[in-house]
């Protein structure tokens, strides 16, 4: 470790507790039908993964198709079904579980000081939901693929593709629910299973920002259900609801689906918030500043996320008065964001700032996710939509808050509680080195997209003007680098399962009672339940602790 | 909460009293993760009102689309509605409105250990619940013999020309023929009809499967040992959709019935 006024504890010393939740059973089957949080938050990790990375391969053929303006790699038709599946893989199987159904899954009982979540059987259920939907969704993709763009546009979706849009949407629905069991899970067990003395304001930022993107979940998720439900039959046996020749308005299913797409972003970026609140105030040894007003303003993006949805139709014939309205709401969004932002950083001022990994993934979130929600206002005031809107700008943007966002977040949180999880941990300088590759990468890839925006360049073609080249050249090496980036973290963190040094319970001195039990911990988390008698993030109740603390490990 | 100390005492108080101070010493049915028998039903209960309201939030968009479009094509909603038959419809809220009064009892037999009760009542939900499905297929027949299935050679006939629809006319004498651009329309509402009616219809299946095994279960005594959550959540989910249907009948039935 550098020179800094914290000494992280020796791990030397520490060894691997024999009894722990991945040793007590072995077996598929202990796996397939367990009950324990922390096992089906592995079981969520590895399959995650595994869409993401068919996603990442999507997005690959894409940057590579755009190289040149000309349709040379694939034709038009594939070209559609690879961005289609590219949206509905990364949005409905990585991005919305992403940091909930893991971390979240893994971690909200242990911070609470809680055995397990309250319904254990309906988390399994919902992994098996997910598995499910994510089968339908790569079988769509093997038969024939859909080209609608994975907002099902009608009357695009119920009238004129021949694609597999009923089983993809079918896998989305299904997907859906596995969602709808995460949230409801989450909320019944931050209400129900607090360890004494764990009140709401001493609960850790990250529960507050899993609580808020959980009532996204419960109230947003049937919408989009209901709307894929009234495609469905539109397309099979015809009823007339989004059908203008029968008098049924297309509108009406967009904003039915953007009433949940639109909070469906906040499901994805509220747990990345968590995971940033909660390593922020690690590597600075300072308790979150404003912890009130981040716990907050992570409620205020829910609440006002539902009231922002039309905002992705300002071109699609909504009133003027709808635009001026839902505009102004959509810039009251930026308000607790903004909160956020800036409350981590006067976090950092005066903080004993240390570099580790998850804290570079930290301020890469910070600076992109700040560009990706300033670049968002631009598209929230109609005027500049009306210019922007379906070019590479929004491409650019949400990518910014997506990739640059909640990606970061994750792999930051991946990082930050890999030792937790795992027992070892990550080794560091090379993690270091995917960290920057990886924010190197995306500015590559993404920024050039900004500028193609503006120019004018739309999305979701194929083929582009000539001199749109030289940036797009720009963009598809940067996702090289940035491919590169995310493959390092899956090298080196199988690697370290076997090879990684032995963690320790506490490895980065944390307050979070996840961190004041062994690693990887018991089945039940706790020896005794805990009681939780200091505020979250208090540091200095930290050291009390380190002082009585006799040294034994394991 | 914070008191995690069980006293074994008194091991045979209601369930349903979740105040009367003794626990049970580790009933069998306390999962591991709960510290007691009243966190665990609490957790629950609370999990099930979840649940029922992103059901709401499900057919929040039904309900959403019905209001927009009632209000578009008023007068085709209007003699669309005429179609439905209010007789039909009103003995299948008085079916469903008893079946929550034969799960409402059910629940109290479980909760008071009555175990030849709870099947009798579970039995008579069951039996409703087919009944009321029995008469929606009435109604569904007729609609399609009507040709009123959006989607299926959907006829005009009864709303361009209400003389041809003898029945119909006979009930509202005064109805008005429709422009065919408006009795077009006639085939928005009958999509949400079967859309709402449908997804209705769903639940009730889901709900009647739910209740053969609950029954199976009861016979072999289940539910009335002192664990009765299953069938407090199954009571709460069988209001809910005979509240759903308590919408619907109004909206789609009642409503436009003096226009």
């Amino acid at each position: 470790m550098s020179a800094t006024i914290i000494n992280l504890p020796d791990q030397s010393t520490a060894r691997i507790p024999k009894v722990n939740y991945l040793t007590k059973e072995n077996g598929l089957l202990s796996w397939l039908l367990t009950g324990d949080h922390k096992r089906i938050a592995i079981l969520y990790l590895v399959s995650i993964t595994f869409f993401f990375f068919i996603g990442g391969a999507m997005a690959g053929l894409i940057r590579l198709e755009l190289l040149t303006p000309s349709t040379d790699l694939m034709a038009t038709d594939t070209y559609n079904k690879v961005f289609t599946m590219h949206g509905v893989v990364m949005i409905f199987l990585f991005l919305v579980p992403s940091v909930p159904a893991t971390l979240g899954n893994f971690f909200i009982p242990m911070m609470i000081g809680a055995k397990d979540l309250a319904l254990p059987k309906i988390n399994l259920l919902s992994w098996y939901l997910y598995i499910a939907a994510g089968i339908m969704i790569i079988y769509t993709m093997a038969t024939g693929g859909v080209d609608t763009g994975w907002t099902f546009t009608t009357p695009l979706s119920t009238h004129y593709v021949n694609t597999n849009v009923l089983t993809t949407g079918l896998g989305v629905f299904i997907a859906g629910f596995s969602s709808i069991f995460t949230g409801l899970n989450f909320i019944v067990t931050i209400h129900k299973m607090r360890a004494p003395g764990m009140t709401w304001f001493r609960l850790p930022l990250f529960v507050w920002a899993h609580y808020a993107a959980s009532i996204l979940m419960v109230l947003g998720t049937p919408v989009l259900a209901i709307a894929i439900v009234l495609v469905a039959l539109e397309r099979t046996i015809g009823i007339g609801v989004f059908d203008p020749t029968k008098g049924g308005d297309p509108i009406l299913f967009q904003h039915l689906f953007w009433f949940y797409s639109h909070p469906a972003v906040y499901i994805m970026i509220l747990p990345g918030f968590g995971v940033i609140s909660e390593t922020i105030s690690t590597f600075s040894r300072k308790r979150v500043f404003g912890y009130t007003a981040v716990a907050f303003s992570s409620v205020a993006i829910a609440v006002f996320g539902f009231f922002v949805w039309a905002h992705h139709m300002f071109i699609m014939g909504v009133s003027n008065y709808a635009v001026l309205v839902f505009s102004l709401l959509t810039m009251l969004v930026a308000v607790p964001s903004a909160i956020k932002i800036f409350n981590w950083t006067f976090t950092l001022y005066k903080g004993s700032i240390t570099f580790e990994t998850p804290m570079l993934y930290t301020f890469g979130f910070m600076g992109l996710f700040t560009i990706g929600g300033l670049t968002g206002v631009f598209l929230g005031a109609s005027g500049t939509d009306i210019h922007l809107t379906e070019t590479y700008f929004i491409v650019a943007h949400f990518h910014f808050v997506m990739v640059g966002g909640m990606l970061m977040a994750f792999l930051a949180g991946i990082h930050f509680w890999w030792p937790k999880m795992t027992g070892r941990m990550y080794p560091e300088k090379i993690s270091q080195l995917a960290a920057v590759v990886t924010f190197i990468g995306f500015n590559f890839t993404f920024f050039p997209q900004f500028i193609l925006g503006t120019l004018g360049m739309p999305r979701r073609y194929a083929s582009y003007p000539p001199e749109f080249q030289v940036l797009n050249v720009f963009s598809t090496a940067g996702a090289t680098i940035l491919g590169v980036g995310y493959l390092l973290p899956i090298l080196y963190l199988t690697w370290s399962l076997k090879y990684g040094e032995i963690a320790g319970d506490n490895p980065w001195q944390a307050t979070g009672l996840e961190w004041q039990t062994q690693s990887p911990p018991l089945t039940e988390n706790f020896l005794v339940t805990p009681i939780m008698d200091h505020e979250a993030y208090d540091y200095e109740w930290l050291e009390k602790q380190k002082e009585k603390e006799v040294t034994s490990v394991g | 909460m914070s008191d995690n100390t069980a006293i074994a005492h008194g091991a045979h108080d209601a369930p349903g009293d979740t105040h009367s101070g003794g626990h049970e010493a580790h009933p069998a049915y306390l999962r591991h993760h709960f510290e007691n028998v009243e966190q665990q039903a609490d957790a629950a209960g609370f999990a099930m009102w979840l649940f029922l309201l992103t059901e709401i939030m499900f057919f929040g968009g039904l309900f959403t689309a019905y209001l927009i479009y009632r209000n578009w094509y008023y007068p085709a909603f209007v003699a669309a509605s005429h179609q439905l038959d209010i007789f039909w419809g009103t003995l299948n809220t008085a079916v469903l409105i008893t079946s929550s009064f034969t799960m409402a009892m059910g629940v109290w037999c479980a909760e008071t250990r009555k175990q030849k009760g709870l099947v009798l009542s579970l039995v008579l939900t069951f039996i409703l619940g087919l009944g009321f499905l029995g008469i929606k297929t009435v109604e569904y027949k007729e609609k399609i013999e009507k040709h009123h299935v959006p989607g299926f050679h959907y006829s005009l006939q009864s709303f361009i020309n209400p003389q041809s629809d003898a029945k119909i006319h006979e009930e509202y004498p005064n109805d008005q023929p429709l422009a065919t651009d408006m009795a077009r329309h006639t085939e928005v509402y009958f999509s949400l009809y079967f859309a709402m009616t449908g997804m209705h219809a769903l639940h009730m299946i889901i709900g009647i499967a739910i209740l053969g095994f609950m029954i199976y279960r009861a016979q072999a005594g289940a539910y009335t040992a002192g664990h009765v959550t299953f069938v407090e959540n199954f009571g709460l989910y069988w209001h809910f959709v005979d509240i759903v249907w308590i919408f619907l009948f109004p909206l789609l039935y009642l409503i436009s019935r003096h226009q």
